[in-house]
């Protein structure tokens, strides 16, 4: 691995440029690199290992116990990135991906930031591994401070040890809450209770799916985290309501279960809704995406090699539909195998060759998945607050009141034109907070469906850059001679 | 249920700000309307642009127009029922040296001799009064006080609501493929049908030479994609619109802080995807021009960049006005970047041809027929 520190040492030019340095991105760097591509893999994190394998060079936290076995899997895809050739930028963002428009689209021209300094640069192709993140999860009194996401807290854990301070509440589904409330209790926080909010009738359709979980290596792990999480803390499950109440700061977690209210006391409060894919910047780059269903989410559409509707770009990882680190892995090596034979250095028969045992393992990987979404799939109304009062996008204070008046009244349709209304997902975060939640509330205001109101159009810069940053790029000479009104 | 009306007395191809105000305007004039528009309303040029409304340095051939408009901004609210956002704090052209101060008088002294008086000369005092913020060594400028900016997505919905209100019926996801004559009739095939009507307007923003073609009046029609970018909130700054005259630069903070820098440096249109692809590059240079005029925006973090799809004639003035060579075709594209400003007006102007024949607002110079020979 060739590790890059400063912007001026990236080359102008790579074979393949992969964004992410989670289990997808290492795995695809290393196989391309070991097919003789030149790579470069970028990260905006300071050490690679994505979100699952976050630090895992440089964590604090030394009892294994705590973050588990599975965590420490991670070392091995970084020890295979590091005998490989690759070159790898950290803290360095990509800001923007589009075909370069002077090689006609024949590779395309990247934007990426290191330490306040911006360059452009080409690659002939992509892999987007930028993962998942967590599904908004807005209750009215959310933004008061002591309330934060489980994955944020899991965040501070791996990097720096940090465990959240005094009685802390996790609320939410999905089988990484299980595994969040685990970890943080591992290492020394004080749970005083898990809020499950998993619809009990989300069982019926999930059963259908059930032979398959039964015969995949999620049950054991999940059976092992239920048990424990169970045995050790304070469950309380069917919850239907959350609300956050303080002045000034949480105070009390209020919720409904069965019908009764009933609230506790607590400093922190961690909520989790389940992860989704990260689809700004693959949707800013132009791929295509449409509404799963399953997942309850929107995800690229792919073919069998990952690669999306924009000839070049492939996204692996999370980031191509919800499979979960493993699988993670080796969706990166098969899209790393299809970059290789996009740009004429292995034949296609080489690639399946290649490929074959990976897929093999990639559907062992995700027998069962399905059983998982069906299961955990959020409660409407988690997915589209009822109370109008509800922010749902931080940036600009957008209530989900509004978002309902606006659709209703003034007859808007989609989250594009909500934007002229309500400036919803037109703050810094680009969408990435408000977007699935205004899509939920315009759809049930005109009673219609998530993939029939659409999802934002988004536009580059994916991350912030600054305008010194910006102007410093060379300038070209035919934007400087471009002066005619 | 009623069936879907397929004929009126006049059919709007295009839901741009054009095709709303258009539609709106001949809509309470009392006649029946159609508007088909392909994607959404404002989907294109007119929901995406810098929402500049700007007298300030037009052609002299659009000011008639442009005044016409201007007029209806200032009363927007009464007519859509919807500020659209709409602002007044001028607009300011920067010279930024004495080469184009120079420029600038002579322009003012010879608009001023025409009879037009909205553009004024300022000197650097005023200038720095009215924006502080911008480099001391700028000599002065012209100031267009009346000017401003509104939301443009906003703006072009609300035309199409009360449009709408007063009758017209708008198809959105609705292709025109095709026009051609039928009978006494317009027969306008789409992908939801076929139209009929005595009148169509194409107001077809950077579609709009295809709608010409079929009717035999072929224009030398641009695709463009001019840029912009905004910024995250800044302290406030600056009130009016500021534009450069040397340099590409059009620049404005709203009231929530955030600004927005443009100037019409072009990425790249793809218009069968209704797809644009920005020029970093070309970005980067009207960014430096930002950094060295207003060093207040160095450390600006830039949210979003974007393109927008829109039509350019050769001669950067629209083409406007009836076809010059069939009953019942009019023609309202080619806006060339700046047609948001002239939407309300050119609407009713356009509408008041149609409903009278003839209009008082002079449009010389705009008709289609300075292409006719060209092509
Ligand atoms: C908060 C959170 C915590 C999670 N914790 C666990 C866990 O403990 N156990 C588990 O099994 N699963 C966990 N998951 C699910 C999980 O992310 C994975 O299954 C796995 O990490 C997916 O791997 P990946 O390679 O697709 O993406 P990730 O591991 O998420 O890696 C994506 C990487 O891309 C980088 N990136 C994204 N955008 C850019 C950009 N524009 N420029 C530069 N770099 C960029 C990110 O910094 C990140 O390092 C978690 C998910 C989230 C959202
Ligand atoms: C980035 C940018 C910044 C700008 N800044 C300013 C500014 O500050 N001030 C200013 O005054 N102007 C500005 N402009 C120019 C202004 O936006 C346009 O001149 C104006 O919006 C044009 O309006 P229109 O109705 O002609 O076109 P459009 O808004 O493009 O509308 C045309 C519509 O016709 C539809 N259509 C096309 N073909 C068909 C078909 N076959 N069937 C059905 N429908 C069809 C399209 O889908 C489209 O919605 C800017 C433009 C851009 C792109």
């Amino acid at each position: 691995m060739k590790p890059l520190t400063e912007i001026g040492q990236l080359a102008e030019h790579y074979d393949l440029a992969v964004v992410g340095a989670g289990p997808a991105g290492l795995s695809a760097a290393a196989r391309a690199s070991e097919l003789g591509l030149a790579v470069l893999l970028v990260d905006e994190n300071p050490e690679p290992g994505g979100q699952i394998y976050r630090s895992i060079t440089t964590t604090p936290v030394t009892d294994r116990a705590v973050l588990g076995v599975d965590y420490w899997r991670g070392a091995d895809l970084v020890a295979r990135l590091k005998r490989s050739a690759a070159a790898y930028a950290a803290r360095c963002t990509v800001w923007s991906i589009a075909p370069d428009v002077e090689s006609d689209g024949a590779s395309f021209e990247i934007g990426l930031s290191l330490d306040g300094r911006a360059r452009l640069i080409t690659a002939g192709q992509v892999i987007l591994a930028t993962g998942a993140q967590e599904r908004p999860f807005p209750i009215p009194g959310w933004t008061l401070p002591g309330v934060m996401t489980a994955g944020a807290a899991q965040i501070a854990l791996k990097s720096s040890a940090i465990v959240p301070k005094g009685r802390t509440v996790i609320a939410g589904c999905g089988p990484l809450l299980y595994l969040l409330a685990g970890q943080l209790a591992a290492a020394g926080a004080e749970i005083v209770a898990v809020l499950d909010t998993t619809p009990r009738r989300n069982w019926p359709a999930a059963l259908g799916a059930l032979p398959d979980f039964l015969r995949s290596p999620y049950l054991a792990k999940g059976l092992k985290l239920m048990a424990k999480a169970r045995r050790s803390l304070r469950f309380l499950g069917g919850v239907t309501s959350l609300a956050v109440e303080g002045s000034g700061r949480l105070s009390t977690i209020r919720f409904e279960r069965g019908g009764a209210s009933e609230s506790i006391a607590c400093d922190t409060l961690l909520l989790h809704q389940g992860v989704i894919p990260s689809v700004n910047l693959s949707n800013a780059a132009g791929c295509a995406h449409e509404f799963d269903t399953v997942q309850h989410c929107w995800v690229p559409q792919l073919d069998d090699w990952f690669a999306s509707s924009v000839p070049g770009i492939a996204i692996a990882g999370d980031g191509a539909g919800i499979g979960g680190a493993e699988s993670a892995a080796l969706r990166g090596e098969i899209a790393a195998l299809d970059s290789a034979r996009r740009l004429g250095r292995i034949t296609i028969a080489e690639r399946d060759n290649h490929a074959a045992p990976i897929r093999t393992a990639l559907g062992r990987t995700l027998r069962g998945r399905r059983f998982l979404d069906l299961l955990y799939k959020p409660a409407t109304q988690f997915l589209a607050p009822i109370v109008d009062d509800t922010i749902i996008c931080r940036c600009e204070e957008v209530t989900a009141g509004q978002v309902r008046d606006a659709a209703k009244r003034l007859g808007v349709t989609g989250p594009n034109q909500m934007k002229a209304f309500l400036r919803c997902g037109m703050g810094p975060c680009q969408g990435r907070l408000c977007g699935p939640t205004v899509v939920e509330l315009i759809a049930e205001t005109r009673g219609t469906t998530p993939a029939e109101v659409g999802y934002y159009r988004l536009r580059p810069p994916v991350k912030p850059v600054t305008l010194a940053e910006l102007a410093s790029l060379p300038q070209s000479e035919a934007a400087v001679k471009a002066v005619v009104r | 249920m009623s069936r879907p009306r397929r004929s009126a007395d006049v059919i709007v191809i295009g839901g741009g700000i054009h095709g709303c105000s258009t539609a709106l305007h001949c809509a309470l004039r009392g006649l029946s309307v159609i508007l088909i528009e392909k994607d959404h309303a404002g989907r294109h040029a007119s929901g995406v642009n810098a929402g500049g409304v700007r007298q300030l340095a037009r052609h002299v051939a659009e000011i008639p127009l442009s005044n016409t408009s201007m007029a209806i901004w200032h009363g927007i609210a009464e007519l859509v029922e919807d500020d659209c956002g709409f602002t007044s704090d001028g607009q300011v052209l920067v010279a930024e040296n004495e080469a184009d101060l120079a420029g600038c008088r002579a322009r003012v002294e010879d608009l001023n001799l025409r009879g037009f008086h909205h553009e004024e000369m300022i000197d650097a005092r005023e200038l720095r009064e009215i924006v502080p913020a911008v480099s001391e060594t700028c000599p002065g400028g012209v100031i267009s006080r009346r000017d401003g900016a509104a939301i443009p997505l906003r703006a072009t919905q609300a035309f199409k609501r009360k449009a709408s209100e007063m009758g017209a019926t708008i198809r959105e996801g609705v292709k025109v493929t095709k026009v051609e004559r039928d009978g006494a009739n317009w027969r306008v095939v789409t992908d939801a049908g076929d139209f009929f009507s005595p009148r169509i307007v194409n107001a077809a923003g950077a579609w709009a030479d295809r709608i010409a073609a079929d009717l035999g009046e072929p224009v030398p029609l641009e695709v463009i994609a001019p840029m912009l970018m905004v910024t995250a909130p800044m302290p406030a700054f600056i009130k009016p619109v500021v534009i450069l005259r040397g340099r590409k630069l059009s620049f404005k903070q709203f009231g929530n802080g955030t600004v927005l820098i443009g100037g019409g440096y072009l990425g790249r249109a793809i218009r069968d995807e209704n797809r644009t692809i920005l020029d970093w590059g070309k970005l980067a240079t009207n960014a430096k021009t930002v950094w060295d005029l207003f060093p207040i925006m160095r450390g600006a973090p830039i949210l979003r960049a974007w393109a927008g799809i829109e039509a350019r004639m050769p001669d950067d003035l629209p083409c406007f006005g009836p076809s010059a060579r069939h009953e019942g075709v009019y023609h309202q594209f080619g806006f060339s970047a700046h047609g948001f400003q002239l939407g309300p007006g050119a609407g009713a102007v356009m509408a008041e041809i149609i409903a009278t024949g003839h209009s008082n607002v002079p449009i010389d110079g705009l008709d289609i027929a300075r292409f006719a020979q060209a092509s």
